[in-house]
């Protein structure tokens, strides 16, 4: 028996748009994911503290206000702070492809942007958690 | 009809022999709504549709056909390009710009920090400065966005929802120190918090506080500001949340319902504010559904203010709107195929007789766009306006079997989940609820999961796909907009007279504490001695509360 997948969908920033966030989360929870769904407006800090206590192994943020390349890699040091760095933690919204290389530098393993099915990061999901 | 009825019957007989023989593309057709639609229409469908009753004629009840006459025949709609990064200088820059292109009106999107009440050098506001908008922290921000744009002249819309008092005081502020008084001033501030928890996130008090500013906005601009639009009830982000045509209507109509009834509560007369009142909606793909929603909005709208509301003066029953395009179908593959995409969208908002548009620029699902993509933007409205000829007759598409079908079937729709919404007591009950983004959201998913079986199919991201190269060239704010911002806070703090705006600030802090007083007055002191938005803001964070969303999937 395979433990189900524990992800947290989170909206990190000011940036108020997510219905692509919340497309996902239910896409993940369709193909039998336990999905944790944030709200909007969160800190750095409070998707951390969210995804250590929930126990996640992968954690989707979804920015669409052009603050990514702030935001992201803020996370990501602050996972490796918790010692939380084995979530694999997955980005998405409008991001132009050039940031791509930065942030996965920085600790984000796959970047989806706009037009992604969400059978692929299914897929994504279950191949690397 | 019997003559009709019986030819009716031989073609539906004559057509399933040939689609036994020949099946048509697909076993069921649907709106870009998920709405079915059928073979063809004929008189049949719309023999329950009065013309004089339903229909009518322009600028007349029901409205059906557009608020005005001549529409644009008189004048055509404003063509309004919404626009705003980085700092005021950089903004400053890009209105000249669209002035000198042809653009009729300016619309100013803020950023991020600006539409919660955040100063630029709050810790929240880190890496968002500059970046969706651009970023006003005090009057000092306002005066360089407007330099050399006379305000008697130009008509502005401000995206401004939460914080929309200080930003409009700061507006009559600027326009002051032009030497134009308030009575002169044209333009619209969005101010529709309810749809902003339901669907676009700007929100920073709680529902109730509110609503009190927003009926202190609609006291205050009837008596000092009259000829100002002081709401922009949006159907545009519900839209965008994923909607459908017909949950656009009745939500948007609903969250209207609201206002209306908050400022009667408030002992405001109804054709006191009524005519000051407007909308936004949301242009889609499907060209024939929009202009239908168009239609059944207005319609809608002057029955509840007649019905419901008993308003009596003949503007207070007209539903004025400003129009956008789809962001939400443009795509990030092929992005010059959006410029198609938004040629199709116009034509739905004029042909649906809007009062104002902004097109989308082909690169938005990328960026902000480029100068290059928001000329082709605009050059599109001239294009429908001056070459299409849509724009010779009134509301052109009347009469069609199809359209007044589907006007009438979207009323329905509508009206049924005003129903449901009243049960539930109202649209600000519904939200609590989470109804509404519920509803929404089932719109959404099963639109997403349509596009993923390819039962819809978008060009370019499902089918007709290529292999490109990431686009070049797009527009970035530079990171060092931040730093400028804060330090024009700090050197701001020190020039401005602080005994001032503390004593303003402790006046709004009383005010907010006693329901009676209206707000503007006192806001409109503050921001005149350059308080910041982020302290006005921070006054009324401590004495309202901040609004928490429930979360819901």
């Amino acid at each position: 028996m395979v433990d189900t997948i524990r992800v947290l969908v989170a909206k990190p920033g000011l940036d108020g748009h997510d219905r692509g966030a919340k497309v996902v989360a239910r896409a993940l929870r369709d193909a039998g994911m336990e999905v944790i769904y944030t709200g909007l407006r969160q800190t750095p800090e409070q998707i951390v503290a969210a995804a250590v206590q929930e126990d996640v192994q992968v954690l989707c943020m979804s920015i669409l206000s052009g603050a990514h390349n702030h935001l992201f890699p803020k996370v990501t040091e602050l996972l490796k702070q918790k010692d939380a760095s084995d979530i694999l933690v997955l980005g998405g919204g409008v991001i132009p492809e050039d940031d791509i290389p930065f942030l996965k530098e920085n600790g984000i393993k796959e970047v989806f942007t706009p037009g992604t099915s969400t059978e692929d990061i299914i897929t994504f999901i279950k191949e690397n958690v | 009809m019997s003559n009709l009825d019986d030819r009716l019957n031989a073609f539906g007989e004559k057509v399933a022999k040939e689609t036994t023989k020949n099946p048509e593309r697909k076993e069921n057709f649907v709106t870009g709504s998920g709405e079915h639609v059928e073979r063809l229409y004929t008189p049949k469908d719309v023999e329950h549709i009065d013309y004089i009753d339903d229909i009518g004629f322009p600028g007349e009840y029901p409205f059906t056909r557009g608020v005005q006459s001549t529409m644009y025949r008189g004048r055509l709609w404003t063509m309004r390009q919404y626009a705003g990064f980085a700092t005021a200088e950089e903004s400053n820059e890009r209105y000249k710009f669209l002035i000198e292109q042809g653009s009729m009106g300016l619309s100013v999107a803020f950023d991020l920090p600006t539409q919660i009440g955040y100063d630029s050098d709050h810790a929240l506001s880190e890496g968002e400065v500059g970046k969706v908008g651009v970023a006003i922290d005090s009057l000092r921000d306002m005066e360089i966005l407007f330099n050399g744009i006379p305000l008697d002249k130009v008509s502005t819309s401000m995206t401004i929802n939460a914080p929309a008092a200080v930003l409009l005081a700061m507006y009559i502020a600027v326009a002051e120190k032009q030497g134009v008084t308030p009575d002169k001033l044209r333009g619209t501030i969005q101010n529709d918090i309810l749809k902003e928890y339901i669907a676009r996130g700007t929100y920073i008090f709680p529902p109730e506080p509110s609503m009190r500013l927003i009926t202190n906005i609609f006291e205050y601009c009837a008596k000092e500001v009259p000829q100002w639009n002081t709401i922009s009830i949006s159907g545009y982000h519900i839209r965008e949340a994923g909607s459908s045509a017909a949950q656009e209507v009745a939500f948007t109509l609903a969250d209207g319902i609201a206002y209306v009834q908050a400022a009667l509560d408030a002992g405001l007369d109804v054709d006191d504010f009524a005519p000051r009142l407007s909308f936004f909606f949301n242009s889609h793909n499907d060209l024939l559904e929009e202009v239908a929603k168009f239609r059944a909005a207005r319609k809608l709208w002057a029955k509840i203010m007649k019905e419901r509301f008993g308003a009596k003066s003949p503007k207070s029953l007209m539903l004025k709107f400003h129009t956008q395009t789809a962001g939400c179908t443009l795509t990030a593959q092929q992005p010059d195929n959006n410029i198609i995409r938004v040629a199709i969208q116009t034509l739905a908002a004029v042909l649906g007789g809007t009062q104002s548009l902004h097109t989308n620029s082909r690169d938005e699902a990328l960026a902000l766009p480029t100068e290059d993509s928001v000329r082709i933007a605009l050059r599109t409205q001239q294009i429908v306006a001056h070459e299409s000829g849509v724009a010779e007759t009134v509301d052109p598409l009347a009469g069609s079997y199809y359209i007044e079908s589907m006007t009438d079937k979207i009323v329905k729709q509508a009206e049924d989940y005003i129903e449901k919404i009243d049960k539930i007591g109202g649209a600000p009950k519904a939200i609590e609820r989470g109804y509404i983004q519920q509803e929404i959201m089932d719109s959404a998913y099963r639109y997403q999961k349509d596009i993923e079986s390819k039962s819809r199919i978008v060009v370019g991201v499902n089918q007709f796909k290529v292999n490109e190269e990431p686009p070049k060239g797009l527009l970035r704010v530079d990171p060092a907009v931040e730093v400028r911002q804060k330090e024009k806070i700090s050197s701001l703090k020190s020039d401005r007279d602080n005994s001032a705006v503390n004593d303003s600030l402790n006046k709004l802090r009383k005010a907010a504490n006693d329901p009676k007083s209206n707000l503007m007055p006192l806001i409109l002191d503050a921001v005149k001695c350059y308080a910041t938005l982020g302290e006005i803001c921070q006054v009324l964070r401590d004495e309202f509360g901040e609004y928490v969303a429930t979360a819901t999937l």
